[in-house]
């Protein structure tokens, strides 16, 4: 089942269309990335997802049913872009004052964060003021307080942004462990060698409107060159051949591209045939960020202001 | 309703607990005592120096008339001095009386100049002489003079009993509901300006702070608008409710300190009344206690609760809208602060120019409308008011918050999430009456 369906989703502001008819369904335990340039819109999406914009117009179906913000929001856990938190308060009692507005009750609130607190080595930092973290602890810490009323849907904007590479794996095998127990996360972010890490299923939006929508492997196979990786023992001087053209030349490899309707094994032959030793032998998918780059160039990246209304 | 109560809790338990409170709540009324007494203190215990005034050139009649101020001033009439030679002589003055009994004006000479209290009393003094002149020429005695107008000074009251329609009459004291009206009504103006600011700063705690958005997936901005609003009116009734009991519980502690006859004289020297003669203090006090019996204390408490309490969540809510959309730049802030602020300062005007006219057109007029009425009606509530107008401006005052805080809470969803511009008030209004 569908955890959240999007319909025809759409909210106009007065400067510009930001999210502009976009319909997508996310899988219930998958972890679904969310990509775009800056200005795309997801914001504003992820933003209608929690409750905090209405839509102009378009369903949003949670759980099979009409999204209702007052009761399904205690079923998600937001971490936004903007990585706030009261400065002056103390970080447990924040975490359970936060976690209460989730619903949560005080004693099942407590000792969650403190089964947290431990499980990232963060137990001295109950009775500090969140002024006295460094930017690193306190994204460990909104994450906690993010997932801490074990939401049905997690939603995180850029939430490796800032973490050095230890705490970003710390993170990212929260998330994996997180998937595994049911949870479905959205991550929304720039960086696609995290994407191609982390996701099962993207959706790329540019200028309020969807652009791609699928698995990683669909994506890249639709994306394909025909470029295969061949390793050979010693580069040959010569090869005069209609069925590819070598695109580069490496140290003991060859980047060659495949013509129309040549087929894996002709190439193989060809090269058995001329006594070349082939070491290894491997297609070579585009990367998300060539995808992303291709998919988005030509039309202007960055988002001018136009006239709506 | 409970995350409201939540987040009420949150806002009350981090200011009260914040050192800051507790300093100020503690410190100012012992501050402010301490001042008020330490300076009558020190006025009233310096001892006052007494001035020598040589007079020369005596026309005659005010050799037996001008007579000493005891401990202020002391007059010597002699003839061997000049305008030089009296500093010599340890005299601080010379009064040249230029042998003139007609003028009524005179140079005195003197080495430093004269304060102001000085040269009043010296012509006080010159006038008593004058007096005394007059009344020994028609034949009047000054102690029969003096006993006439001991027993006719200050010797009648009037007690005011206002009719009602149904023949009803109950005990008017003007003063005094002046005084009620003033108090009260100042009261509510300090609260809303001081508190006014308040509601603004803790709104945009969210903003600075970065965390409305994380704050407004788990609540309904109203939710979060009310819960300041109501927190933070909790905050500052705590605080008045600790001041007072602290004013209580020190005043006689510190009066106690002081020997009776100083404080006497601190009371008087702060506040320059003069003693009649058929007046003691304790008179005084007498004629207040039974002034403040023939008050109804509780209709004016509940009165001055519902204008308080509805005053502040009206303008609350104002002061709430303009916050959402303010950044940290104080400048900002302060400008939009300022429209809000006028009526409550207007009204104060209003109250202080025409409280001695209760029933007065435009107090009736501004007691109704909810911008001025928590400050205005509380003016007018001790003298008694049709009960129509009271019906009228309540129902208005009601009406007025359920109004504000309706508007409110539109600006505020959308306010609370933009960061970085600047608004202006055609934007807000157009938020305010979009349908959301």
């Amino acid at each position: 089942m569908n955890i959240l369906e999007l319909h025809n989703l759409k909210k106009y502001f007065t400067t510009q269309k930001a999210v502009d008819d976009i319909s997508f369904n996310i899988e219930r335990g998958n972890i679904f990335g969310l990509l775009g340039p800056n200005g795309a819109g997801k914001t504003t999406l992820l933003r209608m997802i929690t409750g905090i914009l209405y839509q102009d117009s378009g369903e949003l179906i949670f759980n099979g049913k009409k999204y209702d913000p007052v009761s399904d929001t205690i079923r998600i856990g937001y971490m936004p872009e903007e990585r706030g938190l009261y400065k002056k308060m103390k970080i447990g009692e924040q975490a359970l004052y936060l976690a209460q507005l989730k619903g949560m009750n005080k004693e099942d609130a407590i000792k969650k964060i403190k089964d947290w607190f431990i499980k990232l080595e963060m137990q001295s930092w109950w009775n500090k003021k969140v002024e006295d973290l460094s930017k690193g602890m306190s994204q460990k810490l909104q994450f906690v307080i993010t997932v801490l009323h074990e939401p049905e849907l997690i939603i995180l904007d850029e939430p490796f942004s800032g973490l050095d590479p230890v705490n970003a794996n710390l993170i990212k095998d929260e998330i994996f462990d997180l998937s595994q127990k049911g949870s479905t996360i959205i991550f929304s972010t720039h960086r696609m060698e995290q994407v191609e890490e982390i996701c099962d299923h993207i959706v790329l939006i540019n200028k309020g409107k969807k652009i791609l929508d699928g698995t990683v492997a669909q994506i890249k196979n639709e994306f394909k060159e025909n470029i295969y990786q061949l390793g050979v023992a010693m580069l040959p001087e010569d090869l005069a051949t209609n069925i590819f053209e070598v695109v580069k030349y490496l140290p003991g490899q060859l980047l060659i591209k495949l013509r129309e309707g040549v087929h894996t094994n002709d190439v193989l032959e060809y090269f058995i045939k001329h006594n070349i030793m082939v070491n290894f032998f491997k297609e070579v998918l585009p990367s998300l960020n060539d995808i992303f780059i291709k998919k988005v160039e030509g039309t202007s990246i960055v988002r001018q202001f136009e006239k709506v209304y | 309703m409970d995350k409201i109560l939540l987040i009420i809790k949150r806002e009350y338990l981090t200011r009260v607990r914040n050192k800051t409170f507790l300093l100020t709540t503690f410190l100012l009324p012992i501050v402010i005592l301490l001042f008020i007494f330490g300076t009558a203190f020190l006025a009233a215990s310096t001892p006052e120096k007494l001035k020598k005034i040589a007079v020369i050139n005596d026309p005659g009649m005010f050799k037996s008339n001008l007579k000493n101020d005891a401990g202020h001033l002391n007059f010597d009439f002699t003839t061997t001095l000049d305008s030089v030679g009296f500093k010599n002589s340890g005299y601080d003055a010379l009064l040249d009386l230029n042998n003139d009994s007609i003028s009524k004006n005179f140079t005195i000479l003197s080495k430093e100049e004269l304060d102001i209290k000085t040269k009043e009393m010296i012509e006080a003094r010159l006038d008593m002489a004058f007096e005394n002149n007059l009344l020994e020429k028609k034949g009047i005695h000054k102690e029969i003079l003096d006993s006439i107008i001991n027993q006719s000074t200050g010797s009648f009251t009037i007690n005011n009993r206002r009719v009602s329609d149904r023949g009803s009459s109950e005990q008017v004291n003007a003063s005094l509901n002046y005084g009620i009206g003033f108090s009260s009504g100042f009261l509510i103006y300090i609260t809303m300006i001081i508190f006014g600011a308040m509601v603004m700063r803790g709104v945009m705690e969210e903003k600075t702070n970065r965390i409305a958005e994380v704050i407004i997936s788990s609540v309904k901005p109203f939710q979060l608008m009310m819960g300041k609003i109501i927190g933070i009116a909790s905050v500052g009734l705590t605080q008045f409710l600790l001041w007072i009991i602290l004013i209580v519980i020190l005043l006689p502690v510190l009066s106690s300190f002081l020997p009776h006859a100083l404080m006497q004289n601190a009371i008087e020297a702060s506040q320059n009344i003069h003693s009649g003669p058929g007046n003691s203090a304790l008179m005084k006090a007498l004629e207040l206690k039974q002034m403040a019996d023939s008050v109804n204390w509780l209709r004016i408490i509940c009165y001055f609760l519902f204008y308080f309490l509805g005053g502040y969540f009206f303008y609350a809510s104002l002061f709430a809208a303009v916050g959402s959309v303010s950044n940290e730049d104080s400048q900002g802030a302060q400008s939009l602060m300022l429209p809000i602020m006028m009526p409550i300062i207007f009204s104060f005007i209003i109250l202080s120019s025409n409280l001695t006219t209760p029933n007065s057109k435009i107090m009736v007029w501004a007691s109704i409308i909810p911008f001025t009425s928590p400050v205005v009606m509380m003016g007018r509530i001790a003298s008694g008011t049709p009960w129509e107008q009271l019906v009228a401006s309540m129902f208005f005052l009601i009406a007025g918050f359920v109004f504000t805080t309706w508007i409110a809470g539109k600006i505020y969803r959308i306010g609370i999430l933009m960061y970085g511009k600047r608004f202006s008030w055609k934007e807000m209004l157009k938020w305010a009456f979009h349908k959301s």
